[in-house]
């Protein structure tokens, strides 16, 4: 059985012939796109490491079933720089040591630029932390990757204004 | 995981019809289903995708003042609807108070109502599990049970309900709808859950090929909204399932309670509605003594299953506490850290 589906994947449409419907789309990106940047933690929504961003939300991509999601927009960790520029995010996380290992990284920046857009934590560390509660950091991070996502956020919502006005 | 075959049907009509060969199961989301799978709890030979069935994705206003929440509705979506949550803040509160921000943009209102519990030996292929493999045993009796059930429980089976959505959706008299072959009927969502008795392989009302399509709560439900809290005791401040949770929804009158609503989580195999409590409650003084005598009128039949006699006493504090912060009344807002007993009363941050 091979099954077409096409999937918008960091602004590039792809057909992708999918000969197994146990693929999930963390499997579709690692195995069939070689976009190894999201990863495989736990591979059961457990760590957050597959965290990327589909039709403008987060989810966990280990959990996610490819030929359930034709037609979808995939935005990963591959997608987020723009013209050789880190995303504010990634500028934030390298300026307040929010990683040790690395591994979770990926995971961390996409579930922080979702929260960031979803909208609902503000300024607030606290419910920063429980917004990013889904993603493990097992070299204990924590601390940097919240001051990084409060001023990352500082820093998206100026450059909108800027552009607003 | 088993191999399977994939379908994706227009209609719930065809849905049912696809659904109806031995070994389907539907697929929405799969934040549940597709764990299961990989763990080879779950071995369905097809799976019937019905996460673009059209219009099972809305929350509908009804005009008798209720709301209709469509089976496909996202929990977060569900929780960040304003109208919803000022309406229905427990609800709110219980949903923000589960899983993690990714599992609540993809997880759905049907799949959270059938979600599978948690017990450590259901995930255990290789134990005997009867809700698993019907007649093999059960490993928890002996094991590891801290963290089972201390109400409705049977010999053959000591697992909880995972879920904290249906909590609140119980104690304000929530209705499942379903469709099947025999076409659409309704059941309170209080009587939708079985307890698991000599068959805990069965865990709901559902026929075989029968799916939820939506879940209303009457419009009383809303009359509680400014005296409704969720409380969730976790082993960990977030991303936990309850060791004990409870709801509780108040009308108050010059101190007075007019009408009370209790509902208790991670006690039993269903949301368990503590209506001897309610009735307790209703025209006594809303203060700390009545909560007292409600709360132990709430957990008289509870017993535990194995090494878990302290969620009886866990329980009966949770519920004094639930009913101590209805009281208080609903915050403007929901806590930063949801339904959590770390978070302040006025939803303010403790932390920050």
């Amino acid at each position: 059985m091979s099954i077409p589906t096409t999937l918008t994947v960091n602004g590039v449409k792809r057909t992708i012939e999918i000969d197994d419907p146990r693929v999930t789309l963390l499997d579709l990106l690692r195995e069939h796109l070689d976009l190894t940047g999201t990863k495989k933690g736990c591979d059961r929504g457990q760590c957050g490491a597959c965290t990327i961003i589909v039709d403008g939300r987060r989810i966990n991509s280990c959990l996610a079933l490819a030929i359930s999601h034709d037609g979808a927009d995939v935005l990963t960790i591959e997608g987020v720089a723009q013209g050789g520029r880190l995303h504010p995010v990634q500028e934030a996380f390298v300026a307040h040591d929010g990683l040790q290992c690395g591994f979770c990284t990926p995971g961390q920046i996409m579930s922080a630029i979702g929260l960031i857009q979803e909208g609902w934590a503000g300024a607030d560390p606290e419910r920063v932390r429980e917004g990013m509660s889904g993603n493990l950091c097992r070299c204990g991070a924590y601390q940097g990757i919240t001051e990084a996502i409060l001023e990352a956020q500082n820093a998206i919502g100026a450059a909108s204004r800027r552009k607003v006005a | 995981m088993k191999t399977f075959d994939y379908v994706r049907p227009a209609t719930v009509r065809e849905a049912v019809v696809a659904a109806s060969q031995p070994g389907a199961a539907y697929l929405a989301a799969g934040t549940n289903l597709l764990d299961l799978m990989k763990g080879g709890i779950a071995r369905p030979s097809r799976l019937v995708d019905i996460s673009r069935l059209p219009g099972l994705d809305r929350i509908e206003e009804l005009a008798d003042g209720g709301v209709r929440i469509g089976a496909l509705v996202r929990n977060a979506d569900l929780a960040h609807d304003v109208t919803f949550s000022r309406r229905f803040p427990a609800v709110a509160e219980a949903l923000l108070s589960g899983a993690s921000a990714q599992l609540r943009n993809a997880a759905t209102v049907g799949g959270n109502l059938l979600q599978r519990t948690r017990c450590a030996y259901f995930y255990d292929v290789a134990g005997a599990c009867n809700k698993r493999d019907a007649g093999s045993g059960c490993d928890a009796r002996g094991g590891e049970n801290r963290l089972h059930a201390i109400l409705g429980w049977s010999e053959s089976c000591i697992a909880t309900n995972p879920s904290d959505f249906c909590v609140p959706l119980v104690a304000l008299d929530a209705v499942v709808e379903v469709e099947g072959r025999a076409g659409r009927r309704e059941n309170p969502l209080e009587t939708f859950h079985r307890l698991p008795g000599d068959a805990p392989e069965r865990e709901s009302m559902l026929e075989p090929c029968e799916m939820i399509v939506a879940v209303r709560l009457p419009a009383e439900a809303a009359q509680f909204a400014g005296h409704a809290r969720y409380l969730k005791v976790r082993e960990r401040t977030s991303y936990a399932f309850a060791v004990v949770s409870a709801a509780a929804a108040l009308r108050v009158l010059d101190d007075t309670i007019v009408e009370a609503r209790l509902a208790l989580g991670g006690v039993a195999m269903k949301p368990w509605r503590a209506r001897e409590a309610e009735s307790m409650l209703a025209g006594a003084p809303a203060d700390c003594s009545v909560f007292h005598r409600a709360a132990a009128a709430a957990l008289a039949d509870a017993k535990p299953a194995g090494d878990n006699s302290f969620k009886i006493e866990l329980a009966r504090r949770i519920v004094v506490r639930a009913l101590n912060l209805a009281a208080t009344g609903t915050p403007a807002r929901v806590s930063a850290l949801p339904a959590s007993p770390f978070a302040s009363i006025s939803g303010d941050s403790v932390h920050a």
